[in-house]
C-alpha cells in the first residue's frame, strides 16, 4: 500500500468516524464504541479490498460483506455512503421510524447491506453459506466478515467455523473486531474462553493477528488471506473500542448509548472538520 | 388402502425437482437416513451440504445460501428445526424473507418411541407466529410431492411439517395442490372437519362412519395453515359448527388459525381435538394416537357431539 493510498484510507476513516458520531447523536441511541473499533476494517474493505458497485448493488459477481456484530451498524451504513451507496445526509436518519437505516443492518431495506444481522452468533453462518454458493458456481468472489470478541460467546459461532473449515472455504476471510469489551465488562471478566488464536487454529483456521487500526497491517493480512489455497481466514484485530474519541477509548459505558450535545461537540472537535459541515 | 409415509414422498420428489433445477442445494443436520435427503444427496453430492449437528448453523448456512439465488431446502427433525433453530429460522430466514424451505420431517406424536423430547407439537404454532413464513402440512404423499413442487415456485420461506411413519395415501396424482387453497374432500351440512396433516385420513373415515348415522359431515383438507384459506372456513361456518383436528398441541395451531378467522367473521360453536396441552411419550405411533384421542373413532364421537350441540342450541 502506497503513502497515497494510505493517507485516503485515514482521511475516509476519519470522516467516518466523524459521521459515525453525529448519526448516533442524531438519533439519540445506538452503539458508538464498536462502531468506532470497527471503521478502520470497514474502511480498508470498502476502499481497498472489496469489489462492490453502489450503483449495481447486487450484482452477482460482486464480494460481499456481512457484519455479524450487527450493532455496529453504524460503521457499515457510514462506509457504504461514504463509497455512493445512498447520500451522507441519510445517515442521519438512522433508527428512525421509516428510515432505510435500521438499528441493525437489514438487507431488504438498504442497497449495500449484503445480509440482515443483529442477533449475535448468527452472521457467520450466513456468511458460509454465501461462499459455498461461490464454490458451487465457480465464482471468485470474497466473502468478508466482522465478528465480535463478546460474540465468540456464543456457541453458533463455533458450530459456523467447523463448517468454514469443513468446506475449506477459503473464499472467506473474517475479522476478530478484538477490542476486550462487551456489554457487561471485559471479555476477560465475562466469559474467557482462552486464546482466540489458538482457538480457530483448531478449528482448521488460517489466522493472522494484526493491529486493526493500521491499514498497512490490514491490507498485509488479506493479501495473505487471498493465499491461502484450503483454509478459511481470520485475521484477529487488535483495536481499542471508541477509537478515535478520547473519552470513548476502552470505555465500557461507551458500549450501547449515544453523545449528548456537548460530548458531540468535543468528539467532533477531537476528530477534526467534515467538508460537508463547510467547517 | 396404499400407505407411504410423507418423509419418503419428500425425499423423492426432492431428487426430481433436483433434476429439473440445478438451483436447489439441500441442507441436512444428520439425519439425511431419516429425513430421506439421503437419496439427494447421492444424485447430487456437489449440492448437498452436510452440516453436521448443528441445526442453527444449517439455518443460517441455508440463509447465505439463498442471498446467492439459490433455493435452500434444509432438513432435520421437526422439534430441532423449530425448537433449537427458532431465532436463526425468525432472524436470519424470515426477517430478510429469504428463500429457504424448512422441511422438517419426525413431526407430532407419531415420531413414536422416541418419545416427549422427539415429538414436536408445537412446531405449527412456533412457525405460524413468524411473519413471512408459510406453513404447510400436507396429508399425504402426493399432497406432499405437489406441495414440494409448489413451495419451490413459491420466493420465500417456508414451513413444510412432514411425518416419520407410513399413512394412508388419499389423493391421486390428479389433485390439485396450491398455497393457501384447503380442499374439501366430502360435502355436507351437519358440521365441518377441518383436518390437517396426517389427521385428513381418519377424518375422512370418521365422516364416512357418521354418514351411517345420518350425519353428513364437510371434509376439509386444510394443508396451507398459513396463510390460511378464509374463504373455505366460512364456507364450513355455514354448516353451523366446525370440529378441527391436528396431530399438534391445540394450543396455536390449526385450530387456533382456524378460531382467528370463525370468531372475526361468522361465530359458529368449534371443538378443537389435538395434544391437550401435554407432551408426549413413548410408544408406536398408532398407539399414541389412540392414547391422545386423535383416531376416526373419536373424531367420530366428538363430531357428533358438536352436531347434537348445534341442533339443541
Ligand atoms: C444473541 C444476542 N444476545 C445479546 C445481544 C445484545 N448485545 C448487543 S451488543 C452485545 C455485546 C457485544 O459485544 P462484542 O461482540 O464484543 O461487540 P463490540 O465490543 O464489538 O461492540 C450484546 C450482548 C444480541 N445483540 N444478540
Ligand atoms: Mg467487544
Amino acid at each position: 500500500m502506497d503513502e497515497k493510498k494510505l493517507d485516503e484510507l485515514k482521511e475516509i476513516a476519519r470522516q467516518s468516524r466523524a459521521w459515525i458520531i453525529k448519526a448516533l447523536a442524531e438519533s439519540k441511541s445506538g452503539h458508538p464504541g464498536g462502531s468506532l473499533s470497527a471503521i478502520d476494517i470497514l474502511t480498508y474493505l470498502y476502499f481497498s479490498a472489496m469489489n462492490v458497485d453502489p450503483q449495481d448493488p447486487h450484482f452477482v459477481d460482486r464480494d460481499r460483506f456481512v457484519l455479524c456484530k450487527g450493532h455496529g451498524a453504524p460503521a457499515l451504513y457510514t462506509s457504504l455512503a461514504m463509497k455512493g451507496f445512498f447520500p451522507k445526509e441519510d445517515l442521519l436518519t438512522l433508527r428512525k421510524l421509516g428510515s432505510r437505516l435500521q438499528g441493525h443492518p437489514d438487507m431488504r431495506k438498504l442497497p449495500g447491506v449484503d445480509a440482515s444481522t443483529g442477533s449475535l452468533g448468527q452472521g457467520l453462518s450466513i456468511a458460509n453459506g454465501m461462499a459455498l454458493a461461490g464454490k458451487l458456481d465457480n465464482k471468485s468472489y470474497t466473502v468478508y466478515a466482522i465478528l465480535g470478541d463478546g460474540e465468540m460467546e456464543e456457541g453458533q459461532v463455533w458450530e459456523a467455523a467447523m463448517t468454514a473449515s469443513h468446506y475449506q472455504l477459503n473464499n472467506l476471510i473474517a475479522f476478530l473486531d478484538y477490542n476486550h469489551l462487551q456489554i457487561d465488562g471485559r471479555i476477560e471478566d465475562v466469559k474467557s474462553g482462552g486464546n482466540f488464536a489458538s482457538r480457530f487454529k483448531a478449528f482448521g483456521w488460517h489466522v493472522l493477528e494484526i493491529d486493526g487500526h493500521d491499514f498497512k497491517a490490514i491490507d498485509e493480512a488479506v493479501l495473505a488471506a487471498k493465499q491461502e489455497l484450503y483454509a478459511p481466514s481470520m485475521i484477529i484485530a487488535h483495536t481499542v473500542k471508541g477509537k478515535g474519541v478520547p473519552f470513548m477509548e476502552g470505555a465500557v459505558e461507551w458500549h450501547g448509548k449515544a453523545p449528548n450535545k456537548e460530548q458531540t461537540a468535543e468528539a467532533l472537535k477531537f476528530l477534526g472538520a467534515l467538508k460537508e459541515d463547510g467547517r | 388402502m396404499q400407505k407411504k409415509a410423507t418423509r419418503d414422498a419428500y425425499g423423492e420428489a426432492l431428487v426430481e425437482l433436483g433434476h429439473e433445477f440445478d438451483n436447489i442445494v439441500v441442507l441436512e443436520a444428520d439425519l439425511s437416513k431419516s429425513t430421506k435427503t439421503e437419496l439427494f444427496a447421492k444424485e447430487f453430492p456437489e449440492r448437498f451440504f452436510q452440516m453436521g449437528i448443528a441445526e442453527q448453523d444449517m439455518m443460517g448456512t441455508a440463509a447465505g445460501l439463498a442471498t446467492c439465488n439459490k433455493v435452500a431446502f434444509a432438513s432435520t427433525f421437526a422439534i430441532f428445526a423449530t425448537g433449537r433453530a427458532f431465532e436463526q429460522v425468525r432472524n436470519s430466514i424470515a426477517y430478510p424473507s429469504l428463500n429457504v424451505k424448512i422441511c422438517a420431517t419426525h413431526a407430532g406424536l407419531t415420531v413414536g418411541e422416541d418419545g416427549g423430547s422427539h415429538q414436536a407439537i408445537e412446531d405449527i404454532a412456533i412457525m405460524r407466529a413468524i411473519p413471512n413464513m408459510t406453513v404447510i402440512v400436507p396429508a399425504d404423499a402426493t399432497e406432499t410431492a405437489k406441495a414440494l413442487r409448489a413451495i419451490y415456485h413459491y420466493d420465500g420461506p417456508v414451513y413444510l411439517r412432514l411425518g416419520r411413519p407410513a399413512v394412508p395415501i388419499i389423493y391421486d396424482e390428479n389433485m390439485n395442490f396450491q398455497i393457501g387453497k384447503a380442499n374439501k374432500l366430502q360435502e355436507g351440512h351437519d358440521l365441518a372437519i377441518i383436518a390437517t396433516g396426517i389427521m385428513v385420513a381418519p377424518a375422512m373415515e370418521a365422516a364416512e362412519a357418521l354418514k351411517k348415522e345420518g350425519i353428513l359431515a364437510q371434509v376439509w383438507d386444510m394443508a396451507t395453515i398459513k396463510p390460511i384459506d378464509k374463504e373455505a372456513i366460512r364456507e364450513a361456518a355455514k354448516t353451523g359448527a366446525i370440529l378441527t383436528v391436528e396431530e399438534h398441541s391445540i394450543i396455536g395451531g390449526l385450530g387456533s388459525a382456524v378460531a382467528e378467522v370463525v370468531v372475526e367473521n361468522s361465530p359458529v360453536p368449534m371443538q378443537f381435538m389435538g395434544v391437550e396441552d401435554r407432551f408426549g411419550q413413548s410408544g408406536t405411533p398408532d398407539e399414541l394416537l389412540k392414547a391422545y384421542g386423535l383416531t376416526a373413532e373419536n373424531i367420530a364421537i366428538k363430531a357428533k357431539e358438536l352436531a347434537n350441540k348445534k341442533s339443541s342450541s
